[in-house]
């Protein structure tokens, strides 16, 4: 569910042809905000997919994740109700829950009265309710689960889908979806002190650029059927998109302590799980803060571990904005895709800054067979997790 | 050979009690911190009873710029843990920092501080298109909860897997099922992990308002929680923390820890029925009931003590019965449950913790919790639920269960170290 394009195809063809989702912001006017753009999503129409007693209680970014989720189960060729249904889970990241709804029931309360609180609120807004809702559509009884990482919880979702069905669980959904495009959502995001000023969607976020000057806000995100594979052949699937192959994750030293940040140990450790060297990846989608201090990091991070210019890396978040919680588990759909097809999308609008000795898939997508792909995903706070996904045998 | 996990620290923030010590005095003295609401006037709402916590953040060592950021749930978080590694004699900063992690439960998040800031950015509702120059410095922090992780990994100089878990009231149940397994495949060797929630905020009490879930038994604050009692008519609200250091078994006999329990059993299940409405036949938390006690390889008679998620609705503690029954058959009706939020509210996503915290004392002390203001017993709860007074009671082996919103039901099983099978 992307800025870009809603459903897979719609994404992964705009994304290979470099074509952006962001612009200034339709959903409320920022122009007295000091930033003004984001990629929000278009063109949906929840009544379209969504019965209409789901639409008063479900903030926006629940909606997005019960299509979503329809969607996914539907491409995995899935009808929930010929399962085990204590064998299915859904495991979410989120970063701030149903902030929008939150935002009518703040107002609601504080303007006119208690009383005008809806029934909804108990549970359209906390960070459970996109597991909670999607369990109770498809009778989900099995193991279920939500996160909460920032950024980087889009691929602890999905790494807690592994364990779980490593654990005996057949399938689960996983991933994040995240949408708080509201002026609350947007005053809280501008505290972060990362968001590019820039009123000119293609010069407004800009990883490993010379003029990186911080990030551009999405919403959206992705979702994926997550199956042990002996239960996918079992129900008839003969391909899937490919294997979570490994995964590490670690969080910063305290600042000013002297130790190195953790990218670096959370990509080698899960290039371990995964039994792979580093030459066996072939290529790294990058967290891409676009903020230089933490660009160099993670430049720093993927040329100790790949030696210079030892890896292809791109950042196709660039057409979407960080989505929060949805921008990991977007980006493993993206790996995945890219494997699937043999083609790596591009970075676009961004010249690569000469201090970093990364090479950096810009101006166009570069087309040739790739076995592996390393996702990096970084949290606010300092949050690192590194997710390596492979192609099916 | 399967790692085990071990408790060998705790720090409990609780309405009524700061400290493991005054907690545990709380339970066994049978005594209630639920009162009218202070924090604010609750005049407006339809229930004015909370148990809030009497928290003073300077005097629990906390310094002025953490006390400025830090919502209130965060500050209980880093007390409690603080209390824990202290209690834990754990030497953290020789240890490999990658190897030790944070997982903390909430299922609330910073929500005072979002409430608090809200009315400001926004000029009490008046402002659709709210001002950001109003915005405190760290509202982000606010805005993402893991910034609990952040504070809690800071303070302890952890580097290795952090997160926070928030899975509604089973939060503090789930977080440490979370960490439990990090150590069980070998991830970290020890993990600091536990709960918090500080939800006494207008917002909170307006929401549980609109559907009736809170007690409206505004006339009898101290005994307004009623458990598996014929006259219950809600939760109270609560808040507070509970932190743990958890460690890998050998390492903590290798330094002599003190181990209070192994966590030998941990399973989650949802109903998938209603984001807020439970069946009467309880049968998915039964099975959560029941992979626990496999997994700590352990039958229904070898439970000793069934602390229950006992929130007083009268839809929970029906439901909870009947999961009691269907998960311990006969055995049900000769093992002692009881419900702390009988005295102490429910801290939503801090609960779960603070009931793992009591189950672990009272496996340590040999007594079992009682259920405050159990005067009228109610037909259909018939167990033996400890009425009012603590019982001295052989305890290796504590079963403890949450439910919450959005279906989740989720059990673990605690055992004495010494005699556990797990």
């Amino acid at each position: 569910m992307a800025p870009n394009g809603l459903g897979v195809e719609n994404y992964w063809t705009a994304t290979r042809n470099g074509k952006s989702g962001i612009g200034r912001i339709t959903r409320f006017d920022p122009t007295g905000y000091p930033a003004r753009l984001a990629g929000e999503v278009r063109g949906f129409v929840a009544e379209k997919h969504l019965p209409s007693r789901l639409i008063p209680q479900t903030d926006r970014m629940t909606r997005f994740a019960l299509v979503a989720a329809d969607w996914a189960l539907a491409d995995a060729g899935v009808r929930p109700s010929h399962l085990a249904e204590f064998g299915m889970g859904v495991v979410t990241a989120s970063s701030s829950g149903g902030f929008e709804f939150g935002q009518g029931e703040l107002q609601n309360l504080w303007s006119k009265g208690s009383q005008y609180v809806s029934a909804y609120q108990s549970f359209a807004w906390f960070y459970a309710v996109n597991t909670g809702q999607i369990s109770i559509r498809h009778a989900m009884r099995g193991p279920s689960g939500v996160l909460v990482s920032d950024q980087a919880g889009g691929l602890d979702a999905v790494a807690q889908a592994r364990r779980q069905i490593r654990r005996g669980s057949k399938l689960i959904v996983a991933g994040g979806v995240d949408a708080s495009i509201c002026p609350w959502g947007w005053v809280a995001q501008l505290a972060s002190r990362r968001l590019s000023t820039s009123d000119d969607p293609d010069r407004a976020y800009l990883p490993f650029d010379p003029l990186a000057c911080g990030h551009v806000p999405g919403e959206g995100g992705a979702l994926l059927i997550v199956e042990d594979d002996d239960a996918a052949r079992r129900r008839g699937v003969r391909t899937s998109y490919g294997e979570i192959a490994g995964y590490g994750s670690t969080f910063d030293p305290k600042p000013g302590n002297g130790r190195d940040p953790g990218l670096r140990q959370a990509i080698q450790l899960a290039l371990h799980n995964a039994g792979l060297v580093p030459g066996e990846i072939d290529v790294v989608f990058a967290d891409a803060a676009a903020v230089p201090a933490l660009d160099r990091i993670e430049a720093a991070a993927i040329t100790a571990v790949f030696g210079p210019y030892g890896v292809p890396v791109t950042a196709p978040k660039t057409m979407v904005g960080r989505l929060c919680s949805g921008g990991a588990s977007l980006d493993l759909a993206a790996a995945l895709l890219s494997i699937r097809d043999g083609l790596i999308p591009p970075t676009t609008n961004v010249s690569l800054a000469p201090e970093y000795d990364i090479d950096l898939v810009i101006a166009q997508p570069r087309v040739g067979a790739l076995h592996t792909a390393l996702v990096a995903a970084r949290g606010y706070g300092g949050f690192n997790s590194a997710m390596v996904v492979r192609a099916a045998e | 050979m399967r790692r085990r996990v071990v408790v060998t620290g705790i720090g409990i923030l609780a309405p009524g009690g700061i400290g493991a010590k005054d907690f545990w005095n709380l339970l066994v003295n049978g005594k209630t911190a639920t009162r009218r609401i202070s924090f604010f006037d609750p005049a407006p709402f339809r229930s004015q009873v909370a148990a809030q916590a009497d928290f003073d953040p300077e005097t629990h060592g906390l310094g002025p710029q953490e006390i400025r950021r830090m919502d209130r749930a965060a500050q209980f978080a880093v007390v409690t843990t603080r209390e824990a590694l202290v209690d834990s004699g754990l030497e953290l900063t020789v240890r490999d920092p990658y190897r030790t992690g944070v997982t903390i439960g909430s299922a609330v998040g910073a929500t005072m501080g979002l409430d608090a800031e809200y009315r400001v950015v926004s000029d009490n509702g008046r402002l659709e298109l709210v001002n950001h120059e109003y915005a405190v410095p760290h509202l982000y922090d606010y805005f993402v909860p893991s910034s609990f992780a952040v504070e809690v990994a800071w303070s302890v100089g952890a580097e290795g897997p952090a997160t926070v878990v928030s899975t509604g009231c089973t939060s503090g149940l789930d977080a440490v099922g979370y960490a439990c397994d990090l150590i069980r495949e070998g991830t970290a060797d020890v993990m600091i992990a536990g709960a918090t929630d500080a939800p006494i905020s207008p917002i909170t009490v307006a929401c549980f308002d609109a559907i009736k879930a809170t007690t409206p038994r505004n006339d009898d604050p101290e005994h307004a929680s009623r458990p598996f009692d014929r006259t219950r008519n809600g939760f109270v609200l609560g808040e507070g923390s509970a932190m743990f250091v958890l460690e890998e078994l050998d390492s903590a006999k290798r330094r002599n820890a003190h181990i209070y329990a192994e966590i030998a059993g941990f399973a989650t299940r949802c109903n998938a029925f209603h984001m807020t409405g439970l069946r009467p036949d309880g049968r998915e938390m039964a099975e959560a009931i029941r992979i626990a006690m496999s997994e700590a390889r352990v039958s229904a008679e070898d439970i000793d003590y069934v602390n229950a998620h006992g929130s007083g609705t009268k839809q929970n503690d029906r439901h909870e019965t009947a999961a009691f029954k269907r998960s311990l058959g006969a055995d049900a009706y000769r093992t002692p449950v009881s419900s702390i939020k009988s005295m102490i509210g429910h801290s939503l996503g801090a609960i779960g913790s603070i009931e793992i915290a009591a189950s672990v004392l009272a496996i340590e002390n040999n007594v079992v919790p009682p259920t405050a203001n159990l005067h009228n017993p109610d037909p259909e709860c018939d167990l033996d639920y400890v009425p009012l007074t603590a019982r001295e009671w052989r305890t290796d082996t504590v079963l403890t269960v949450g439910s919450g919103f959005g279906g989740f039901q989720s059990a673990m099983v605690l055992a004495r170290a010494e005699t556990s099978v797990a």
